[in-house]
């Protein structure tokens, strides 16, 4: 009787001990926005179905940026989870800093993950961060204003109708500027929408040899039709407008036009902070006809550190946020139009979510975008707005700069290509191109 | 023989004074402002934001999401221990420098304020794998001690300056009188450097509670102070002003208030020495 008594209390105690030794505490770097605030707020159900806690660390984009390169060049080991977006992952992952995700479980249908998606987030073929959410850029104009000026907006604009809508549509008197564009300083802000601009009118960073290409008339052509663009119908002071100044303009009825990230038009439509909730319509990022349309492709995504203790956990987490069950958890809580965008296929396949206004525009957005063939003419780099090389963050961030003191009246645009173009060639002759 | 000033001037110089206090004061005000309005009404015109209804929604948004207790806790733990570890270590070196000085006296005071102008980042990664081998990285000691060191100079300048304003004469007068160099630091100078000493330590409090790239470069969950707390509510996509201003109202209060009730004595050590 004792030992068999015995025996039970060993039992129940090597059992209570692998549990607690199963629970784990995993610690998540993640940036501010709305969706990952949301899921933060999902924590529990994360708990309750696993054991685990959760250790969040918000940060700043560009804080947050430096914060987890640092400690997983160091293997620092801080971070179990780390959010990362297009441009770290395939660098990262390249480099081994990341734990592959070729083995996540079948309930979790990794095929359902948006192919562009899939692609940005893998090196070589190799999955190593899972999309949370998605997004390319589109337009959002004003219906009310379109109608006034007499024009309808194609599904499919050139740049040339932008020029002429926003002419249309420009009122000073009003307060309504006739289009907002980024022209802040900074690789992810100005320098993305630059670049894919650019990317519309045929430009591209590098030739097939790493050549910097500033110097072709592409770019010359971009920039000075951007530059007049803004300065005829932009809000004043547009050098300094990032995605949240334009979407503050936006909310407040004083743009008619507004090409950015396609996360922007759940904002713009929500009654609660837009005066213009009910007068959006959405229509693809315009080109120029040589075929490559101006927009992004660009996704936050949860990775996981080589050399993290907790890795089953970890693995267990990014299952669950990335899951279609999570979306069905916002959707049942929040409604159909707060669930994470643009990361799974199946999203797009439900007919609740398709009611959502933007939704099929943003599909056809990320669906336009193609990061292994970014460019009119070919390219050595993957990547639509960046380049996935370690030295573009640092290089781009310079030469957004100079773009923006063009748009600042600092400088001619012929001044800024050719710094671009020296400080470029100067900075991959060092690194070794 | 002091100047007569008029009246007149004097109100002009009054109202002067207070137009350059309003204007430095604006953005917190402002941050004040903002942070009792709804998120659509934050990003309106300055007008339509004062008219806009007030609300205590931001606040109640920051305390339900994030553990304020404890970026607190950790924000006086790292302001007050790295100040007090400082002054641990810089009264005796101010104390050499003022009344023991060498020929190379200057020059070490130089060399030390010259750290001061090495950028931060450059010594990042060093300091982070030092801080991993000691497994320092998110501890509250590790981060006493980065901080106590980057506010070291100050420490040492401040009090050198001070000490350099008592009489050498009484402290060799307690040397006579047969007092040891600890009875001569501990009885004699620290009592006369008592106000100088306080406002070293109000403003290195300032200064450590203020910093941000060390506190959020070394920390993760355990050690974040209040730098963390607020750069977690800053959003590149979405407009979260109000929130930031609540999460900042709260984060520069207690050092606003610190501020407040000492302000006489972080003026006078802030200008001590300067008139003779």
């Amino acid at each position: 009787m004792f030992l068999k008594n015995a025996l039970r209390a060993a039992t129940a105690l090597s059992l209570v001990t692998v549990g607690s030794a199963y629970a784990e505490t995993i610690t998540i770097a993640t940036v501010n926005n709305g969706d990952m605030i949301r899921m933060q707020g999902y924590t529990d159900d994360f708990t309750a179905k696993t054991g685990h806690d959760v250790e969040w660390v918000t940060l700043e984009e560009n804080v947050l940026r430096q914060r987890v390169t640092t400690d997983i060049s160091t293997k620092g080991g801080q971070f179990d989870i780390m959010t990362i977006g297009m441009y770290e992952t395939p660098i990262w992952g390249a480099n081994g800093w990341l734990v592959p995700l070729n083995d996540l479980s079948a309930e979790y249908d990794v095929d359902d993950i948006l192919p562009a998606m899939r692609g940005g987030l893998s090196h070589d073929g190799t999955l190593y961060a899972a999309p949370f959410y998605g997004e390319s850029s589109m337009i959002m104009y004003r219906t009310d204003l379109m109608e006034k000026a007499g024009l309808e907006m194609p599904a499919a604009p050139t740049w040339e109708f932008i020029r002429e809508a926003a002419a249309a549509m420009d009122d000073p008197e009003s307060d309504i500027n006739g289009v907002c564009l980024r022209g802040k300083a900074g690789w992810g802000e100005g320098g993305a929408f630059i670049t894919v601009t650019a990317n519309s009118f045929g430009a591209r960073w590098f030739d097939e040899n790493w050549q910097a290409q500033f110097d072709q008339p592409e770019w010359k052509e971009a920039l000075t039709f951007f530059v007049n663009l803004m300065n005829d119908y932009g809000p004043q002071g547009y050098a300094t407008n990032g995605f949240n100044e334009n979407l503050s303009l936006f909310q407040q009825g004083k743009c008619g036009m507004w090409i950015d990230a396609t996360v922007a038009a759940s904002f713009v439509t929500n009654p609660d902070d837009s005066t213009v909730a009910d007068k959006v319509g959405f229509a693809l990022a315009p080109d120029t006809g040589l075929g490559k349309r101006s927009n992004w492709l660009w996704a936050w995504a949860l990775a996981i550190p080589a050399g993290t203790q907790k890795e089953a956990a970890a693995k267990q987490f990014i299952e669950w946020a990335t899951s279609k069950e999570y979306i069905e958890l916002v959707a049942a809580n929040e409604g159909w139009a707060n669930v994470p965008p643009g990361a799974r296929t199946s999203l797009y396949e439900n007919p609740d979510y398709l009611a959502v206004p933007f939704a099929q525009m943003t599909l056809d957005s990320i669906n336009a975008a193609d990061p292994t063939n970014p460019t009119v003419k070919p390219v050595p780099y993957v990547g639509i707005q960046f380049v996935a090389i370690p030295e573009f963050a640092g290089i781009a961030t310079e030469v957004s700069q100079e773009f923006s003191a063009v748009y600042a009246g600092q400088q001619t645009v012929d001044e800024a290509l050719a710094k671009a173009q020296a400080l470029t060639t100067d900075a991959m002759e060092a690194a070794g191109y | 023989m002091a100047r007569a000033v008029t009246t007149r001037q004097k109100t002009i110089n009054s109202l002067a004074a207070w137009a350059v206090g309003l204007l430095i004061f604006f953005p917190i005000l402002w941050i004040f402002v903002m942070s009792f309005k709804a998120e659509g009404d934050a990003i309106k015109t300055p007008l339509e934001v004062l008219a806009a209804p007030w609300t205590l929604e931001n606040y109640g948004v920051v305390q339900e999401r994030s553990n304020y207790s404890r970026h607190f806790a950790n924000s006086v733990i790292l302001a007050f221990g790295s100040t007090l570890l400082g002054l641990l270590v810089a009264v005796p070196a101010a104390w050499a420098m003022a009344f023991v000085p060498s020929k190379r006296t200057k020059d070490i005071l130089l060399w030390m304020l010259s750290t001061k102008m090495l950028p931060a980042v450059g010594v990042l990664y060093p300091i982070y794998l030092l801080f991993i081998r000691l497994g320092l990285l998110d501890s509250r000691a590790g981060l006493v001690v980065v901080l106590m060191l980057i506010n070291l100079p100050i420490i040492v300048w401040m009090l050198y300056t001070y000490f350099r304003e008592i009489p050498g004469e009484i402290l060799e007068a307690a040397r006579m009188d047969g007092a040891t160099l600890h009875e001569e630091i501990l009885y004699v100078l620290t009592p006369m450097a008592i106000p100088g000493m306080a406002s070293t330590l109000l403003l290195n409090v300032i200064l450590a509670w203020n910093e941000a790239f060390w506190t959020l470069n070394l920390t993760a969950a355990k050690a974040a102070p209040l730098t963390a707390f607020i750069a977690s509510y800053s959003s590149p996509e979405g407009l979260f002003y109000a929130k930031l201003s609540a999460a900042s109202t709260m984060a520069i209060a207690p050092i606003l208030i610190m501020g407040w009730f000492s302000q006489k004595q972080l003026v006078r050590g802030l200008t001590f020495g300067a008139v003779k």
